[in-house]
């Protein structure tokens, strides 16, 4: 049996806009096995949202184009399924949390509704069943009274409940893939630990292949097998997550760690890095890193690098390494 | 007693805020939402405390009520010794003069419509310092003390990027030389790479100038690295507050454990969690007694019916729980 379930090949969204064009994602590469967890890994604007709504295609369509690269799910290209095909893949076999839980829901519709409302879409089940289904998701995900809680508009839940909705929403039709586009980022830190406590749970009990977005490398750290970091629309560097925090090869990484202020000791300055973020519209010349880069050398303004193998399951796009 | 006064730059006494609740048709005063709810605290000096705690916890609405942007319902705050809270317009004038806030999100604070040089001038001409030659220079001066070329004065706030825009609310909150800056989440808005830079000019900026911070956050973190003394706030209340590095390696209160637990970090395997269960509740209805018990991991009998004081265990470190002795004097 084949183990990967989704592989993604030189994917390239852009956005065709006014202003120019946009290469939001240029080149991303990346497999997902079954029942691991892969995170990708980036600052805003380096593609990961895009990135995983292009598996989806769930982004604007003009200006958005996938003009490069495929997205095998199974034996089925995503980047040629029509519209119709796409559509019973979506919520069904490939679901999606996303970030802010606020606007992810329909205010004035009640949870049950909104919940029901895939189940109703592409599972054949009897009224009552999808409503019991739909409750028991819901305690799954540790909500109280959760027969209650189907009643309620959403102005009625604090935004951990809503983010534990918007996941129990993603596992109804029990999909094979779980997107989760930073579920984490706009909670507290108790609420954050809770949240990733359901998603470690998913793994561990039904085995559930995600792809987890965000830009935390603790959080990664929590519960991640593989990372994939993203820079200016490009991996980076992927890794087991253990070899990215032990081992970083790739200098954004190894900047992207030292960056972050530590709660074990406190000592003196941060490392950080210097400038900002590329401008997607102009990205610079050869490596996309290389004005940001401490380690840059003379080839890097000249040669895009290219993906090399430090060993099987550790990739890096740098010019230092050979 | 009067150079105990002196040696504080704010004194912050049994300070209360609530917000009345009312319904309806006569907007009939049903309750309070008590946002602040008795805190007391020090700031020396040249000194960074770190305020942290979760979303609705008061935070916020305890930087702004020291800068009485919101009327206080009680208690004092004391500059240098003088009680702000009985201030009248001019008073004020010059104390917010002295106290500078930070905002979280610095696309909000600026005026998309005004240059970032008349930005930064704004507080000069409205405070009337300086002349029309001698202001643009202090301008320049402020953009290189946060790393901003003076050329780009003349451009407007969307030309900036996030980090950017934070440096110029910095630069802002400079323009007066003011002895005390309250940071409200002044980087949780920012991407890592960005956090660091701000944090680190913050930091030479507290050094140079020998500033004082009230530096709110929610990130345990961020407030490590910044804070020489910490506050945890639960629900409209002081909970703990210790030196920096004794509240982190020797947390007291069971919500400071739990918080300190509930960090992610990078070796999550030898960690022994705590996992809160449920939400803050409401601060419209707060639980009786310790307002944290419900949540708690370590709760005893009297916790749901007595409020602990906040009180010294060792040297400065303060905290409020049954666990630990009580005395009748707060």
């Amino acid at each position: 049996m084949n183990n990967v379930i989704l592989n993604v090949s030189d994917l390239k969204t852009y956005f065709f806009t006014r202003r120019g064009v946009v290469k939001a994602v240029d080149g991303v590469q990346f497999e997902l096995k079954r029942g691991e967890c892969l995170c990708l890994v980036g600052e805003s604007g380096c593609g990961k949202t895009v990135t995983a709504l292009s598996i989806l295609r769930l982004f604007d369509s003009p200006p958005g184009k996938i003009v490069d690269g495929h997205i095998k799910f199974n034996s089925v290209d995503l980047t040629k399924c029509s519209l119709a095909q796409m559509r019973q893949i979506r919520g069904k076999d490939i679901a999606v949390v996303f970030q802010e839980a606020q606007s992810a829901l329909n205010p004035v519709l009640t949870i049950g509704d909104q919940i029901t409302e895939q189940i109703k879409l592409h599972l054949p089940l009897e009224h009552n069943q999808i409503k019991a289904r739909a409750i028991s998701l819901l305690s799954d995900m540790g909500i109280p009274s959760p027969e209650s809680v189907m009643s309620y508009y959403p102005y009625q839940l604090s935004g951990g409940m809503k983010q534990r909705v918007l996941i129990a929403m993603s596992l109804s039709c029990d999909p094979q893939i779980l997107i989760a586009d930073e579920p984490t980022t706009a909670v507290d830190v108790t609420i954050k630990a809770q949240i990733l406590d359901i998603f470690r749970e998913l793994k561990t009990k039904r085995q559930m292949s995600t792809i987890f977005i965000t830009h935390d490398l603790a959080v990664v750290a929590e519960i991640g097998d593989r990372a994939a970091v993203m820079y200016g629309g490009k991996d980076v560097e992927t890794a087991p997550v253990s070899e990215i925090i032990s081992v970083p090869k790739h200098p954004y990484t190894v900047g992207l760690i030292n960056c972050l202020p530590d709660t074990t000791k406190s000592a003196g300055r941060l490392t950080s890095i210097p400038g900002t973020t590329p401008n997607p519209i102009e990205m610079p010349e050869g490596c996309t890193f290389h004005p940001r880069c401490p380690k840059v050398m003379k080839i890097c303004s000249q040669k895009e690098p290219l993906k090399t193998k430090i060993s099987d399951s550790h990739s890096v796009s740098c010019h230092l390494y050979k | 007693m009067k150079r105990e006064v002196n040696h504080k730059l704010l004194q912050i006494v049994d300070l209360k805020k609530y917000f009345p609740v009312t319904a309806g048709i006569f907007s009939r005063h049903v309750g309070d939402i008590k946002a602040v709810d008795g805190v007391t605290f020090n700031i020396g000096p040249g000194e960074i405390v770190g305020l942290v705690g979760e979303s609705g916890c008061g935070k916020s609405t305890l930087g702004r009520t020291i800068l009485r942007l919101e009327e206080p319902t009680g208690g004092k705050i004391l500059y240098r010794g003088t009680d702000v809270t009985g201030l009248d317009k001019k008073g004020l004038r010059e104390l917010r003069r002295k106290i500078q806030l930070i905002f979280q999100d610095p696309d909000a604070s600026l005026d998309p419509r005004m240059t970032v040089g008349d930005s930064i001038c704004e507080p000069l001409v409205i405070h009337n310092i300086g002349n029309e030659k001698e202001r643009p220079r202090r301008v320049a001066e402020l953009m290189e003390q946060v790393g901003l070329d003076f050329g780009q004065a003349n451009l407007y706030p969307h030309e900036f990027s996030g980090g950017q825009k934070q440096r110029i609310g910095i630069a802002r909150a400079l323009a007066m030389n003011p002895k005390l800056i309250i940071a409200d989440e002044p980087v949780s808005a920012l991407d890592v790479s960005i956090q660091a830079q701000i944090l680190n000019l913050m930091m030479d900026i507290q050094e140079n100038l020998r500033l004082a911070y009230l530096f709110i956050a929610h990130d345990l973190s961020v407030i490590r690295h910044m804070a020489h003394r910490v506050a945890i706030m639960y629900l409209g209340k002081i909970v703990e507050l210790a030196d920096k590095n004794e509240l982190f390696e020797n947390p007291l209160h069971p919500y400071t454990e739990a918080l300190l637990s509930a960090v992610p970090s990078f070796k999550p395997k030898d960690k022994y969690r705590i996992l809160l269960h449920g939400d803050v509740p409401s601060p419209l209805n707060p639980p009786t007694g310790c307002h944290f018990h419900p949540r708690c991991h370590r709760v005893l009998p009297i916790c749901n019916q007595v409020e602990p004081n906040l009180i010294d265990q060792a040297e400065g470190h303060f905290v409020s729980c049954h666990l630990y002795k009580q005395s009748t004097i707060p």
